[in-house]
């Protein structure tokens, strides 16, 4: 019986959680929620993926509202594996985030830190499973206002900056989107995504389908963070609090990637986002640009959360190329990244939380002789730094071996050396930050002292499953293929 | 259809440039939430023209009338404005928090104070 209610559970637990932790308001309580819900949330995701990998696509009509008035759930394999991603980052990242949260925020604000944080959380979810153009509008806004909150909560007043700048850009990014939605209605009178894809081909080639088509992809992009639509990225995570941080880089531009394979591949097909229309080669371009630039920019930073910002938008550029090959090859190294690029940032920006905790920076000049300070965080850092690189035996090497074979079958061979131009650059950014923390000369006063277990733990759970799927990649690697499979609609 | 006859989407584009203008060009805060006001503003205007139908009467079942409005962009408008009044709300919030901290809401001024931290 709870089991068919499972696509409801999923944003519902955390969205009532979200309303009780405001009325708890104690600092305790509210994180012992904020756990509980996102560790609920966890169970319910991987019973979705295990009930989706058996018996195929749950559909799941709200309310018992049939599909074409109400709204209706439906959950495959692609946005089962989004959901999983999502709700284990949130659960392992609130462990670290208590003690964090603790140092870096006000008490009497920690309250309404966690239901951000769970309000964002029922978002990102909500965006995940929902068949309903609409709904994922509204649930886009949810997770980008709680987002907004949480990142200028930031200790440094450049949060608010940031903040309001993501604001603003995240704002014309949704209302773009709900621009490219409203467009589809008119042209076909529903918003459920199975009746756009079955309505769309015939009206394809009119001019309303195509403004709409390109006012969802420029929207997208806003909330993915594409360059040139980058800009709010690195302020935004360098300025938010470390846990916001870990939570943010590791799940919402993935959901946000996410939703543009949704509409390019489930709701436009194909054939006419890749092929008629021209975003195949947009996506190279600008991904290769990605790459290159922004881990080029990555080197210079010398405040480490933005270093890592700027790798997260050459990152995204990976995932930009793997979707312009347009071949199930290149979508399941798209796919493939979305998970072990959630699993590298995780543990790298959990990893610079730690330090901040205890040295209450992460500017690179303070950073010296950290690997003996802090031998264990170090050692996440530099685990997350190498799948960053793609050192074999890592998880990074497993999407970047991917996407490398996904060009080769279509004979790209500019992208690949991008790909490995890309890999050098981060050999040198992270190389820069290992060099500092192992062979500079520690601070006189410095002492040994570590983060406290409740910080090392998730850090460290992240930074093994980062090792662990670099060798085991029956999981990650089965689950997409078969996803990629079935959004190319052919059967696995 | 002739062009007049399609004025309301004249305005919709018409308004949607004005916003989209402001919120890029002014450097002014308080201004660049008003200019995304406008901005929004023109996206409800196009929902609710899309549901409207020329003599199209309320959707309530009455003898005698065979054309309704479509009620369903309009009800969905209703949860776009909400949207957009939450996230005014939070802008401005911003806004306040911004000049407490910098004395300033013009971002020229902003920036200037930032670099020379």
């Amino acid at each position: 019986m709870i089991s068919a209610q499972l696509p409801a559970l999923q944003v519902v637990v955390p969205l009532i959680a979200a309303a009780l932790c405001l009325v708890l308001s104690r600092p305790l309580a509210a994180w012992t929620l904020t756990f509980l819900a996102s560790a609920a949330a966890m169970v319910v995701s991987f019973l979705l993926l295990g009930a989706v990998m058996d018996s195929g696509t749950i559909d799941y009509a709200f309310g018992g509202w049939a599909a074409p008035f109400g709204i209706a759930y439906r959950v495959d394999l692609v946005n089962a594996y989004v959901l999983m991603i999502v709700s284990t980052i949130s659960t392992v990242v609130s462990v670290f985030a208590r003690a964090s949260v603790a140092s870096e925020i006000e008490k009497h604000n920690q309250g309404f830190f966690y239901t951000a944080w769970l309000l964002c959380l029922t978002g990102l979810l909500g965006i995940a499973i929902t068949g309903d153009a609409f709904n994922l509008f509204v649930f886009l806004e949810i997770s980008s206002l709680s987002s907004y909150v949480l990142i200028a909560m930031g200790s440094d007043r450049r949060a608010l900056t940031a903040a309001y700048q993501y604001l603003i850009m995240g704002t014309i990014g949704a209302t773009f989107i709900l621009i490219g939605v409203g467009l589809l209605y008119a042209l076909t009178g529903t918003l459920n995504m199975q009746d756009l894809a079955e309505r769309l081909p015939d009206v394809s080639g009119t001019r309303t389908a195509r403004t709409g088509f390109a006012f969802l992809t420029v929207g997208l992009g806003l909330k993915i963070a594409l360059l040139p639509l980058h800009l709010w990225l690195p302020n935004a995570y360098a300025y938010a609090p470390s846990a916001v941080s870990a939570f943010l880089a590791a799940t919402a531009t993935k959901v946000a990637v996410y939703v543009l394979l949704r509409f390019v591949f489930s709701v436009f097909g194909v054939e006419f986002a890749l092929g008629a229309m021209p975003l195949a080669i947009g996506l190279a371009i600008l991904g290769a640009i990605a790459v290159l630039s922004a881990s080029t920019v990555a080197i210079f930073q010398e405040n480490l959360k933005r270093m890592l910002a700027y790798s997260s938008v050459a990152q995204i550029g990976y995932l930009a190329l793997g979707i312009s090959l347009a071949t199930p090859a290149g979508l399941t190294a798209t796919i493939l990244h979305l998970f072990n690029h959630a699993l590298m940032k995780g543990a790298l920006f959990v990893a610079l939380g730690c330090i901040a905790w205890r040295i209450g920076s992460s500017r690179l000049q303070d950073f010296a002789g950290l690997g003996y300070r802090m031998p264990w965080t170090m050692g996440v850092f530099v685990v997350g730094g190498l799948s960053l690189i793609g050192i074999p035996l890592t998880a990074g090497f497993i999407s970047k071996w991917y996407l490398v074979l996904a060009a080769l079958e279509k004979g790209w061979w500019p992208i690949i050396v991008v790909i490995i131009a890309g890999s050098l650059l981060a050999v040198l950014y992270v190389w820069k930050v290992v060099e500092r923390a192992y062979l500079a000369k520690p601070p006189e006063d410095a002492t040994r002292a570590e983060a406290p277990p409740s910080m090392l733990i998730p850090a460290w759970l992240l930074a093994i499953a980062n090792l662990y799927f670099g060798f085991q990649t029956h999981l990650s690697v089965g689950v997409a293929t078969r996803a990629a499979a079935e959004l190319f609609g052919i059967a696995p | 259809m002739t062009i007049a006859g399609l004025y309301n989407y004249w305005i919709v584009i018409l308004l949607m440039m004005t916003g989209f203008y402001v919120v890029i060009s002014s450097g002014n805060l308080v201004k660049k939430i008003i200019g995304l006001n406008v901005f929004q503003a023109s996206v409800f205007i196009l929902y609710i023209s899309v549901g409207k139908m020329a003599g199209g009467r309320v959707p309530i079942l009455q003898e005698g009338v065979s054309d309704y409005s479509n009620p369903l962009p309009h009800v969905l408008i209703l949860t776009a404005i909400v949207v957009g009044v939450s996230t005014t709300a939070l802008g401005l919030a911003l806004v306040v928090r911004i000049r407490e901290a910098y004395d300033s809401v013009e971002e020229v001024e902003i920036h200037r104070q930032d670099e020379s931290l």
